[in-house]
């Protein structure tokens, strides 16, 4: 019998993301923090789909128990629109660095004290 | 425990394993490449999940393309090291607290691939049973994705339209202008040149099936054009982003770019002006499901033509930056 120890895995592989967001001083590593965190919201949303020993939910002749195609659709689309999220986020890293001369948090929040 | 649930076990804890690495690594360029080692990971996980479509998706972007444009950023950037430790009591408290009530969520989630937890109840089934003899698409991803919820979809195709336009716009003006020898020549090595030059049409013509075998098999328009820019930045990279503007120019890109957005929001007024809803493809055609087919087949190429031409320039634009420095 299957349990929900894939849940427990995939949650303390979102909140080393968490972790990283939270811990990390510089923006860039933030960012990749990010990236983690999202994969897992990912992974948890297509594991609530998953039908034991059923098929992709591509129709065939003869086969009748399919995986539930919905949260294929979500996630699919949320990955492509992620990338172009996460390329917007690194355009603002370049130009954060080029008028700061820097990412690391600590050293923005002094610069900008002394603005 | 079924052996496809310790498959999925095992990659998790690999994955978590990297997580670790990554956490405690100071290495900017090794945290990039254990973060694309964790979205390769998470794709076997989804083909695991019988996820095909996203499966495909996550390797050629998350893997791919994510992994390449941070590497390209961290070079615009000159930033090596994450220094400067930071805060670590109050985040791993809060990490603590908010794993424990997750954890503590997860006692109320059905078991790993039981047919009657409440996602299998609404209209999942409907679509299973239905969707291929309502479209006449056997892939149920590809039907739901493009028709089922075509509006979503092409919510989805604008925000990336726009993100684009906004990478675009913050990089504009700061680029190169004369001839950089890196953004010139590409790679030198005859190996790579030789290799890339026979492997690129092929990269080519699978991206082309993916788009419109995507309806009966893994795929689509987000993977093809993913796919497709992938073959592109391939060659710009071996062999300078010059040749690949001499192809593509990124007036034309830009163009291509806003025509997918514009086929998409086309096909939804075509069908308001043969009298259906936006977006409701039966009024197409005479037949209801070749209508289906044909407005899946148009949204699907829109689809393609948007993600790959903003893919590509976005590609172009951390390209053309200039390395390191202040302004």
């Amino acid at each position: 019998m299957n349990g929900v120890a894939h849940a427990w895995l995939i949650v303390a592989l979102m909140m080393s993301g968490l972790y990283i967001v939270m811990a990390s001083a510089h923006l860039f590593k933030k960012l990749i923090g990010l990236s983690v965190f999202q994969v897992s919201v990912f992974m948890l949303y297509i594991s609530l789909g998953v039908v034991e020993g059923a098929a992709p939910p591509i129709v065939e002749p003869g086969v009748d128990a399919y995986s539930n195609p919905l949260p294929h659709v979500l996630i699919l689309t949320a990955i492509v629109v992620g990338i172009a999220t996460m390329a917007l986020a690194l355009a603002l890293l370049v130009r954060i660095r080029r008028a700061y001369g820097t990412l690391d948090e600590a050293a923005l929040a002094a610069k900008d004290e002394d603005a | 425990m079924s052996v496809e649930y310790g498959l999925t076990l095992t990659l998790l804890a690999f994955m978590l394993l990297a997580a670790w690495a990554l956490a405690r690594s100071d290495d900017l360029l090794a945290a990039v490449m254990l973060a694309g080692i964790i979205s390769l990971a998470s794709a076997a996980v989804f083909t695991v999940m019988d996820a095909v479509d996203v499966a495909f998706t996550e390797a050629a972007v998350g893997a791919g393309v994510a992994t390449l444009l941070s590497v390209r950023a961290l070079g615009v950037l000159g930033e090596r090291r994450a220094a400067g430790r930071a805060r670590v009591g109050l985040p791993f408290l809060v990490v603590l607290v908010c794993g424990g009530l997750l954890l503590y969520g997860t006692a109320d989630l059905p078991a790993y691939g039981d047919p009657a937890a409440p996602a299998m109840q609404h209209v999942a089934p409907h679509y299973l049973a239905r969707g291929g003899v309502e479209t006449g698409v056997p892939n149920i991803v590809t039907a739901v994705l493009a028709s089922y919820r075509g509006f979503d979809t092409f919510g989805e195709l604008v925000v990336i339209f726009t993100a684009g336009l906004g990478v675009l716009t913050l990089l504009a003006g700061s680029g190169v202008s004369g001839a950089r020898s890196e953004v010139d020549a590409g790679d030198r090595d005859i190996i790579v040149r030789q290799v890339v030059k026979w492997l690129v049409p092929f990269v080519l013509l699978f991206a082309l099936y993916v788009q419109f075998h995507g309806d009966y098999g893994p795929g689509g328009g987000f993977q093809a054009g993913v796919i497709f820019a992938a073959g592109m930045v391939l060659y710009a990279l071996t062999f300078g982003l010059p040749r690949l503007e001499r192809v593509l120019p990124p007036s034309r890109l830009r163009l291509l770019a806003a025509t997918g957005v514009w086929l998409y929001g086309g096909v939804g007024v075509a069908c308001l002006l043969r009298g259906g809803a936006f977006l409701d493809y039966a009024v197409l055609a005479e037949d209801a499901v070749d209508g289906q087919h044909l407005g899946i087949l148009l949204v699907e190429l829109g689809v393609g033509l948007t993600v790959f031409s903003v893919m590509v320039l976005i590609y172009r634009a951390f390209t053309r930056q200039r390395h390191g420095g202040v302004e």
